[in-house]
């Protein structure tokens, strides 16, 4: 069973967002890229199935500052391969021209099953799975959070809003959106990540031409603006308490 | 592949000479405040690894309640260092079984990729000197020599209650006219909480880190207000080659009570009670610098709390407790912080005064949370002696 997770570093949310001077893209001077959330899922779902029934994974990401971080810690859980994809990721990369990226590595490994976490935060022209699986011309499943192997098989199981959950068979090759897996990401230890440092090794892949065709182009990009803000009620309690009252009224609520 | 780790474990912690001299008299499991609540206190630990069976101890979290407080290394009659060759080496096998909490899982993933347990972001580290006057000089910017280097410490630069000391340290590093520098944006968490929480190579990480950053400037000696740096640079840090003069803020003050002394002129007519924080006293034995400079404030009353000096009790936030509250109130509603401030309460004091940047949030959130609002007020001894000029 060879399984890939093709992931996504996304600007880390820790640090100020800042807009370039075009005003159509961040700032990369001020960008901390980090593993995208649901792909750590998937990078932990992949290590259980191939601790559970065997298997290589191989855990591929963008070239971005960060990303030998990401692709040892993936390592020292388990992955076997690490494949860092070296391209212009800056300033910004469409999912449409990602998948079309990924798409020749993804197909000269081959894999059974293509791991992926089901968003990100970046996601304006939908979300990597899908395309990759329509390149591919195998299925999708896309909110993921289980998934079992047996005889070319995969079941997963699927999350629908209202806390409902289907089973799902589905053939092999396939791609999987995980919104979880089937337990939460496991810590690695750093002596562990720095043992792995020193044996393991990331193959570089260059990508080619970007082909943003299909997507989206942004025209603007701004700060939410602030709207009017609350009103503070001042007094002891009962003259709030009246304040309310009168509010709620004024409202129709009462 | 956990009972794989778990023998692997047994058969690492079996070559502890240490633990053969273990009398079994259970001292350490007694004075642990959490022992009641561990499947496996201490003395049992020993026990379990001095019958092969340790692999059960791996399969329980237990060792998880231990907040590293040191109180069984103190009491154990035959000087085994209980607090890190068995909680803390218990830990470390947890990690590597990959049995951690998840709100420690997330200090300790801050921590490798931010260099503070709060998940920060590191270029916010020295954002807290923004607009003091005089202004905080930071080495590489400012100057590349000073006197004294103030490692500032994750809390002490993050938190926005404990900010307010910080603050308050600046303001006497200025009226003392030392020569001073913080390391800014270079600085990362001293890592020794993430240590005695069993992540040892993580506290490497971070204190090769600090290391690095002390070799580029020159500097005197090591100044902090937190009692877990102080302890790790001053045990642990030259044993990775980074070995300075360090000093706890309050021997720090004292060196200078002096020059001090006349600028504390206004009366702070209060009863207080003095907590002492187990890195500072228990393990580091500075009990009398913090009462030093509460006696040198004028109008102020000490009075001690039953748990004092060597038998302080913990505030409950070592050795990871800091980051294990909601794992710790799940295991048996316990909370030793706010057993403390019942305690502080009880002698009548109206401030429970303290020297560590973990206690003035843990306390004044146990303070809130068991009703005593009205009743004591959580201040650090710089706060009294700011407030005393």
């Amino acid at each position: 069973m060879k399984i890939a997770v093709p992931t996504q570093l996304v600007p880390d949310l820790v640090e100020e967002l800042v807009i370039d001077a075009s005003g159509s893209y961040l700032d990369p001077s001020t960008v901390r890229w980090v593993l995208n959330e649901f792909d750590d899922y998937a990078i932990e779902q992949a290590i259980l199935l191939k601790e559970r029934q065997g298997g290589q994974v191989t855990v591929l990401t963008q070239g971005l500052e960060g990303a030998d971080d990401v692709l040892f810690a993936a390592a020292a859980k388990g992955a076997d391969r690490l494949i860092k994809l070296n391209g212009d990721f800056e300033s910004g990369v469409k999912m449409h021209a990602l998948a079309r990226l990924y798409l020749p590595v993804l197909q000269a490994l081959a894999p059974d099953l293509i791991l992926t976490g089901v968003q990100t935060h970046l996601n304006l022209d939908g979300t990597l799975g899908p395309l990759l699986a329509e390149s591919l011309g195998i299925p999708y499943v896309g909110y993921v959070s289980g998934v079992t192997l047996a005889d070319g098989k995969a079941t997963v199981l699927k999350e629908y809003p209202g806390g409902l959950k289907a089973e799902m068979e589905v053939n092999l090759p396939a791609v999987l959106g995980i919104q979880s897996s089937d337990t939460p990401p496991r810590y690695v230890p750093i002596s562990k990540i720095r043992q792995v440092m020193k044996t393991s090794k990331i193959d570089e892949e260059e990508a080619g031409e970007m082909d943003e065709s299909g997507s989206v182009s942004i025209a603007n990009l701004m700060q939410p603006e602030s709207g009017e803000k609350a009103e503070m009620i001042e007094g002891d309690v009962d003259q709030v308490a009246a304040r309310l009252v009168e509010i709620l009224k004024e409202q129709g609520v009462l | 592949m956990v009972d794989m780790v778990a023998l692997d474990a047994t058969d690492r912690i079996q070559d502890d000479l240490h633990l053969r001299s273990c009398i079994q008299c259970g001292d350490c499991s007694g004075v642990c405040p959490l022992g009641y609540l561990m499947d496996f206190p201490p003395s049992k630990i020993i026990a379990e690894i001095r019958s092969e069976t340790y692999a059960r101890v791996i399969r329980t979290d237990s060792a998880w309640m231990c907040i590293a407080c040191s109180a069984c290394t103190t009491v154990c009659p035959m000087q085994i260092p209980v607090t890190i060759n068995v909680m803390s080496r218990t830990k470390e096998e947890l990690v590597l079984a990959g049995n951690v909490p998840p709100e420690l899982q997330a200090a300790l993933e801050n921590s490798q990729r931010y260099g503070n347990p709060e998940g920060e972001s590191p270029r916010k580290r020295a954002d807290w000197i923004k607009g003091i006057e005089p202004a905080i000089p930071v080495f590489g910017r400012e100057k590349r020599t000073a006197d004294v280097l103030w490692f500032v410490g994750d809390y002490a630069s993050f938190h926005p209650r404990v900010q307010q000391v910080t603050r308050g340290f600046a303001r006497l590093l200025h009226l003392l006219k030392v020569d001073f520098a913080i390391l800014g944006l270079d600085e990362v968490s001293d890592g020794d909480s993430q240590r005695l929480a069993g992540e040892r190579g993580l506290f490497e990480y971070l204190a090769e880190k600090n290391g690095r950053a002390f070799g580029k400037y020159s500097f005197n000696r090591i100044v902090t207000t937190d009692p877990h740096a102080f302890n790790g640079m001053k045990t642990e840090y030259p044993k990775l080659g980074y070995s300075y003069p360090v000093q706890h803020y309050t021997e720090f003050l004292v060196e200078h009570l002096e020059q001090l002394k006349p600028m504390l002129c206004k009366e702070v007519k209060t009863r207080v009670t003095y907590h002492d924080p187990c890195y500072l006293g228990r393990v580091n034995k500075i009990y009398d610098a913090p009462r030093t400079l509460l006696a040198a404030i004028p109008g102020l009353t000490l009075v001690e709390m039953p748990h004092t000096r060597q038998n302080s009790l913990c505030c409950g936030g070592g050795g990871g407790g800091m980051w294990l509250d909601g794992f710790m109130w799940n295991k048996g509603h316990a909370r030793v912080s706010e057993w403390r401030v019942g305690e502080a309460a009880r002698t009548g004091a109206s401030v429970l005064v303290v020297a560590c940047p973990y206690e003035t949030p843990r306390f004044e959130d146990a303070v809130k949370t068991t009703g005593r609002v009205e009743q004591l007020v959580v201040k650090d001894i710089i706060e009294l002696l700011v407030e005393a000029i």
